[in-house]
């Protein structure tokens, strides 16, 4: 125990931590988002809804705040985005046995409620957009941001299946193949620029979940700042008022 | 009636007396600068976390199994749980900013010589205290950050020789981070640390008000009785308890005129605060560290581990030696080195307006080592970055040795008779 | 210090319009601690409206459901209990139901919006212990009532349609929580006029 945790400590001290599988080794493209987008964030919860939810939850998210603060009525809702019957007030949950989860994809199935805070909305804009096709992996696909990757590419029927788009680079003296990009084979359902407004509207509500409060936060804070700085002003003359005692 | 009341509560608590000693007849040096709005700064930030800590406690669950669950909680289902928690987190930083600024001030106008050395001593008292505070309350989300920070930290123990590995364990409870760990940091962080800091900041102020606050021009605004011309004497009125001992000069009354001044710092502070809990409460992973979004996970450590802000650039000096032992030895030498300053410094003028331009150079030089230390120690490191955090090393150390050496026979300006604007 | 002569009206006005707006700022910082003890959306979910299927109740009997952490009695009245509701008001505290416990629907002879239905918070009114339901047992206590409820705790009774006694402990009729018939067999509790 000791060793590993001195281990462990001179690791950290040289720091020469592997990077993880996710490690953003590719330059991560611009999510350009907007959350007080409602509209966006509505098709990004259909989304979620459809391609993600079966296998990862929001466990700390309610689909009835989500619905009120994305401007669906509940009703609506609860007819067209909650699939398993769950009551409106309950947290965004699907029914996959966590231990199933770990056998079928070698590894825990993340939850997603803080998925943009953990890693951003850029990388996971970037990441929806990485897949290619590589027959070696167990679901025929990989991943240029998450190498080897243990997620088939779910939303591959909207994208049809993408190939990667290599490049020679030459890195100390060494030329190595490098994926710059992905092309799809035009089977998807959408064009090139509506899978990037639907990846855009899924990275959109992602990141909206990932902090639920951050519009009413940022109206309530304009108030609170213009209150302290009449505040500030009158204190200020208060101050002066009173300092001509002094000097 | 109102006289009446005030009487009848003055005949069983000396109220009246206290609040005249203290705070309107207490005389204070005119020449505050910005510099002095830091002390009354850092006790709203104390405030500030109390209140919003028992409110947090309200809702959070002490629990390996249910402390992340709780703080999502706080965040989602809590009406306004988000306001309070980023309060909170914004607010631990807020509290270092304060108080290295307050520190800095006692460093260039020399708060710390005689007779303020105790002073100094229970400030670098609440500043361990702080420090312990904050690094157990970072535990309680129960992120990996909060995991895997914990674990190194409490790992820095097993440097000790001998009892080493045995501290490690007892103070985690367990063989790992556990949930033991983690509810006796709770503990520790709610009820024991914040009565240990409010009992020394009350000793601070009682040893601030007996020697009297220094002041930028670091000399002194009490004279020996009978010296002080009745036409230089301030036009106000001040308690006996200081008149009759001494004759004091350039002073005037904390209220009104510092509690007006207090206001206008306290205002101005918290435009810059909810400027912050408001529009970007994760200060670009300062405050908040991205990983910390992540329940711990004891069988992955995250890509890089740093420590919050407040503590990299003491975590820099640890990193910078290359040997565990020496490297926690430095790190904790680097702050007790700060404690001694009052003996350290061997000169008898005070402020940084009339000590040689060596002085003033030193200080520069700390403030820059401290800030470059702080930028190594928080972010990855690189083999120039590890050269940087030893070069800071030695001058973090030197500044106090050239000071020893230089204070002893210094060429300093004359000081002025009275205290300047 | 100059000598200047301190204008007491300006100082005056500037040290109230601080105070009172300071004022104000920290009513405001009080709210969110207020506001945060509010019921929390963990608690409105479990607090939700309840479903209850009442297509196997039968005549006479008494099913209870959970609503906001309380028991929720559900019984179908029979003919009998209904027809015995008239000939005790005058033993009654309330039996016009002229206090506010019900909602206007249910303010009426029968305190429900189908008289064989009857739903109620089975929370005596007194402390807060809940009621037995007395089938045909009631008539010891009060003659030519078969049926009614009897609070353990400090002897309360309430007939068929949770009328308080007089000469009891509990001052008020049992409370009627606000409820919904969705269809023929299936009532809301919590939530009154959705369909």
């Amino acid at each position: 125990m000791m060793k590993k945790l001195l281990i462990g400590l001179f690791a950290l001290s040289v720091n020469v931590l592997p990077a993880m599988a996710a490690g953003p080794s590719v330059p991560l493209m611009e999510a350009g988002n907007d959350i007080s987008d409602q509209p966006s964030l509505q098709r990004g919860a259909k989304l979620f809804m459809n391609y993600c939810l079966g296998c990862h939850q929001m466990q700390y998210q309610r689909y009835e705040r989500t619905f009120r603060d994305i401007g669906i009525p509940t009703e609506v809702g609860q007819e067209t985005l909650i699939f398993d019957g769950s009551k409106v007030g309950g947290h965004i949950l699907n029914a996959m046995d966590k231990d199933d989860a770990a056998k079928w994809f070698g590894a825990a199935v993340p939850d997603l409620t803080n998925v943009a805070r953990v890693r951003g909305s850029d990388w996971i804009y970037t990441y929806l957009k990485s897949f290619y096709k590589d027959e070696s992996r167990p679901f025929g696909v990989n991943n240029s941001v998450f190498p080897l990757v243990g997620m088939p590419h779910v939303l591959q029927e909207l994208q049809g299946v993408p190939t990667a788009i290599t490049e020679e680079v030459t890195v100390n003296g060494k030329t190595v193949t490098k994926i710059v990009g992905t092309e799809t084979d035009g089977t998807g359902e959408l064009s090139v620029d509506e899978y990037d407004q639907a990846v855009r509207d899924l990275t959109n509500f992602l990141e909206y979940v990932g902090e639920p409060t951050r519009l009413e936060s940022e109206a309530l804070g304009i108030k609170v700042l213009g209150f302290l700085v009449i505040l500030f002003i009158l204190a200020f003359m208060l101050k002066k008022e009173y300092w001509r005692d002094v000097h | 009636m109102f006289g009446k009341i005030i009487g009848w509560i003055d005949d069983r608590i000396p109220m009246t007396r206290v609040w005249n000693m203290h705070i309107a007849q207490y005389p204070a040096p005119k020449n505050f600068n910005f510099w002095y709005f830091f002390g009354s700064l850092a006790m709203l930030v104390l405030v500030n976390q109390i209140l919003t800590g028992i409110w947090l406690t309200m809702n959070y669950v002490p629990s390996a199994e249910g402390a992340f669950a709780s703080i999502e909680y706080i965040m989602r289902d809590v009406e306004y749980g988000w306001l309070l928690r980023y309060l909170h987190s914004t607010g631990a930083s807020a509290f270092f900013v304060v108080v290295y600024l307050h520190m800095f001030r006692g460093m260039i106008y020399g708060s710390y010589q005689k007779p303020r050395e105790l002073l100094w001593v229970f400030g670098m008292l609440i500043f361990l205290a702080l420090m312990a505070e904050a690094f157990m309350g970072y535990l309680l989300p129960w992120g990996q950050m909060s995991f895997w920070g914990a674990q190194v930290i409490i790992s820095l123990f097993g440097a000790i020789p001998v009892i080493g590995d045995d501290l490690t364990l007892w103070i985690r409870g367990d063989y790992v981070i556990s949930g033991a760990t983690l509810n006796r940091f709770f503990a520790l962080h709610v009820i024991a640390l914040p009565l240990v800091i409010v009992i020394l900041v009350f000793l601070h102020i009682v040893a601030l008000h007996e020697v009297g606050s220094n002041n930028p021009d670091g000399i002194d605004n009490k004279r020996k009785k009978g010296t002080v011309p009745e036409e230089d004497k301030p036009k106000f009125k001040f308690h006996e308890y200081y008149t009759d001992k001494k004759d004091i000069i350039d002073a005037i009354p904390f209220h009104p005129y510092y509690t007006v001044k207090d206001i206008v710092g306290v205002v101005g502070f918290l435009i810059l605060f909810c400027w912050v809990v408001f529009f970007m409460p994760a200060m670009g992973g300062f405050f908040l560290e991205a990983p910390n979004f992540e329940a711990a996970n004891p069988l992955k450590t995250p890509e890089h581990i740093f420590p919050v802000w407040y503590f990299t650039p003491f975590y820099a000096i640890l990193r910078a030696i290359p040997d565990k032992l020496m490297g926690v030895a430095a790190m904790g030498a680097s702050i007790v080195v700060l404690a001694l300053l009052p003996w350290i410094d061997r000169g008898s003028v005070r402020s940084v307006r009339y000590r040689c331009g060596f002085h003033k150079w030193n200080i520069a030089g700390f403030v820059v080592t401290f800030v470059l230390l702080g930028w190594v120690g928080a972010t990855p490191q690189t083999d120039f970055k590890t050269l940087v955090s030893q070069i800071c090393t030695v001058t973090y150390f030197m500044f106090f040795v050239l000071l020893f050496v230089y204070s002893k026979n210094e060429k300093t300006k004359p000081l002025p008779e009275r205290l300047t604007k | 210090m100059s000598n200047a002569p301190v204008d007491n009206g300006r100082r005056r006005f500037l040290t109230i319009a601080t105070s009172v707006v300071g004022g104000v700022g920290a009513a405001g910082a009080a709210v969110p601690f207020i506001a945060s003890w509010n019921p929390s959306e963990r608690a409105k979910s479990a607090g939700a409206p309840v479903e209850v299927d009442i297509s196997k109740l039968e005549p006479g009997q008494l099913i209870r459901v959970e609503w906001r952490g309380k028991p929720v009695w559900v019984i179908s009245r029979t003919p009998k209990m209904l027809e015995q509701l008239k000939g005790h008001e005058d033993q009654l505290r309330d039996p016009q139901s002229q206090e506010p416990q019900q909602l206007e629907s249910s303010t009426n002879d029968y305190r429900s919006i189908r008289p064989e239905i009857f739903v109620a918070v089975g929370i005596c009114t007194h402390l807060g212990c809940s009621p037995s339901f007395l089938q045909g047992g009631f008539g010891e206590l009060v003659e030519g009532t078969d049926d009614g409820f009897f609070c353990p705790c400090h002897g309360s009774r309430f007939d068929m349609a949770g009328r308080v006694f007089q000469s009891v402990p509990a001052p008020l009729n049992l409370e009627i929580p606000p409820y919904t018939f969705l269809d023929e067999t299936t009532i809301l509790v919590g939530e009154e006029g959705v369909a």
